[in-house]
């Protein structure tokens, strides 16, 4: 094993839309979570001004609001994505609802979170898109995400004439007050930085541990899988008769 | 106050009789037409209406109050608004204004009740003990078994402040008497909220009087709250509304930029989550309000509002977390456990998988010398 050296294929695994997506809600956390703090806790810049010379504050909310509904239309985009796009982008993939997905968090927990050794080495529990515990995160993110825009859309309903905003004003007697409401919103912000800092480390984690390009696969879209790996693929889908996971080699690498 | 005048009598016939000149009565209804929101072409309606239209009893309940909302109405700025509520819609019964009092007085109240049973307003002030109905005990009996009797044949009840809107004070942590708004008790009757810690004395009227002259309950928003006058946040009517656009924040309420008029919203202002109409009514015949007076707005008319605190600083405390835990707080340990995690897990992976780096280093050492050539 140590002097053998492993043949790696490279796999389309983020088509473009993913991709896009995947930087759209990059870049828009960043400007919501910079523009939301400076919402909450503006800092006094008591300058010589008259109000009538100066918008900035407003101009930080339009930031706000607009970024909150691009990321929406991104989000929405990306849904009808998880039904037409590949089979990484699924929305399958997002939820543990079967034994194999089970079986892979608990494998994920394991050798990922815990280090633990792997004994088995057995190549499928190597992901290919998304490790089910990852893409279950994800899941639990778009959920935190559905409290986010509705907190949010329900604090601007009472100032807005847009349909959008408005479907949310039935949140506000929801949770018995806007003070609640922007208190969700806010909070709910720091969990959102907390999972952005877990998400990079292990995005380093897996690219330095395993070195098959996890991080450079939201640029590129391509990720290396080891040859041996399409073999057990092929074998499986071969037993059932199925299509076969496409193994010819136009490109060698 | 009780029986001098005839309960068939219409409102002007009523406002004629007190000896104010019809004069007085037009500028009243155009006052009154103001108040509730609408257009000057609607003072005509509401004329017809207070000529034409029976006048509706109303009974008033006090139970766990500070009688700051009975204070505020009877403050009215308009004389005619006191009057109309004291004397004109016929205030059959309300515990700290009427002259007669004991025996006498709960006659009245079940007379008036039987007579106009499924017509009378119910009006609540203060908010219902339910751990104790030594609490809360009129005439010996508990203030929920009266509010039962009296919403049995009301045709709607008005939830006048914020504790019987939301429980205010009295149900503000730890709620040591159990208590708990109109609406947790009484399920079966149109029940329009009226907060504010006190409401003002004209929204109070302008409810009585959209009821009277209309015969309907007005527009509410979701929360059973009358839109004409909560249909905004303090926030979107307030004068320093441009302050807060153009990023004029005063630190405190107390300093120089504060005087200046510039945003008191890091003061704490609680203008941005609270729906009154402060910033358009004003109180006390519109002098001012407390923005206007310098003081951010505590958001008195908000449910919770009295656990929200403090009510200087912009964020509230986490509830149940104790008084400094404030989300922020919460928020950097969820941040800096979520990095420390990830900082103690790098180290541990060098550690753990060393091995394996070690391997794959190896055979990709190997790789590098046979591509010299």
């Amino acid at each position: 094993m140590t002097t053998t050296t492993c043949n790696y294929k490279r796999v389309y695994v983020w088509e473009l839309p993913v991709r896009i997506f995947h930087w759209i809600t990059a870049f828009s956390i960043v400007i919501l979570v910079i523009t939301g703090f400076i919402i909450a806790d503006p800092p006094a810049i008591n300058a010589n001004v008259e109000a009538t010379n100066s918008y900035w504050f407003g101009y930080i909310r339009a930031i706000h609001l607009i970024t909150a509904v691009v990321l929406v239309a991104s989000s929405v985009f990306r849904l009808y994505w998880s039904i037409v796009g590949n089979q990484f982008a699924n929305w399958k993939n997002f939820i543990p609802y079967t034994k194999k997905g089970i079986q892979n968090i608990i494998h994920v927990l394991k050798v990922d979170i815990l280090l633990m050794g792997d004994r088995d080495h057995d190549l499928r529990n190597i992901s290919i898109g998304h490790n089910y515990l990852a893409a279950f995160s994800y899941f639990l993110m778009g959920l935190l995400f559905i409290l986010q825009v509705s907190t949010g859309f329900a604090l601007m309903a009472d100032t807005s004439s847009w349909w959008l905003p408005k479907m949310f004003s039935w949140v506000v007697p929801l949770f018995g007050g806007d003070i609640l409401v922007r208190y969700i919103h806010h909070f709910s912000t720091w969990i959102f930085m907390a999972f952005a800092v877990i998400h990079i480390y292990l995005v380093l984690f897996h690219d330095y541990v395993e070195a098959r390009g996890e991080a450079s696969a939201m640029i590129s879209g391509f990720k290396f899988v080891r040859l041996e790996r399409f073999r057990v693929i092929k074998e499986k889908f071969e037993e059932i008769k199925g299509k076969i996971v496409a193994v010819e080699s136009d490109e060698e690498h | 106050m009780k029986k001098t005048l005839k309960k068939e009598d219409t409102y002007y016939e009523n406002i004629i009789k007190k000896g104010y000149s019809r004069r007085d009565f037009m500028k009243f209804a155009t006052v009154m037409t103001a108040f509730m929101g609408y257009e000057s072409s609607m003072v005509s309606q509401v004329v017809n209406a207070l000529e034409t239209k029976k006048r509706i009893p109303v009974i008033w309940e006090h139970f766990q109050e500070c009688t700051g909302c009975s204070e505020s109405f009877i403050r009215s700025d308009h004389p005619l608004v006191a009057d109309l509520i004291l004397d004109t819609i016929s205030l059959d019964y309300t515990d700290t204004l009427m002259a007669a009092s004991g025996h006498n007085a709960e006659e009245a109240k079940q007379e008036s009740m039987k007579e106009n049973y499924g017509k009378y307003i119910l009006i609540v002030e203060g908010a219902i003990p339910t751990k104790n109905e030594g609490y809360c005990t009129i005439a010996g009996r508990s203030a929920v078994e009266v509010l039962k009797e009296s919403a049995a044949g009301a045709a709607a009840i008005l939830a006048f402040g914020s504790c019987s809107s939301w429980g205010g004070v009295q149900a503000a942590h730890p709620n040591p008497t159990g208590s708990v708004p109109v609406d947790a008790i009484i399920k079966n009757k149109p029940i329009i909220r009226v907060p504010g810690c006190p409401p003002i004395s004209e929204v109070m009227a302008g409810v009585v009087v959209h009821y009277a002259t209309f015969g309907t309950l007005p527009d509410l928003d979701s929360m059973n709250r009358p839109k004409q006058f909560y249909g905004k946040r303090v926030h979107d009517s307030c004068y320093r509304r441009p302050n807060f656009d153009a990023g004029l924040f005063a630190e405190t309420y107390d300093s120089e930029e504060a005087k200046k008029g510039y945003c008191l919203y890091k003061a704490g202002c609680r203008g941005p989550v609270t729906y009154n109409a402060c910033g358009t009514m004003e109180w006390n015949n519109g002098v001012s309000f407390p923005i206007k007076s310098g003081y951010p707005c505590i958001g008195c008319s908000e449910n919770n509002f009295w656990d929200n605190g403090p009510f200087t600083e912009r964020l509230t405390n986490v509830p149940g977390m104790g008084i400094e835990a404030t989300a922020d707080k919460v928020g950097k340990i969820v941040l800096g456990t979520a990095v420390a995690g990830a900082a103690v897990h790098a180290v541990a992976t060098n550690i753990a998988k060393r091995k394996e780096i070690r391997d794959a280093e190896k055979r990709g050492e190997q790789n590098e010398q046979n591509i010299k050539a």
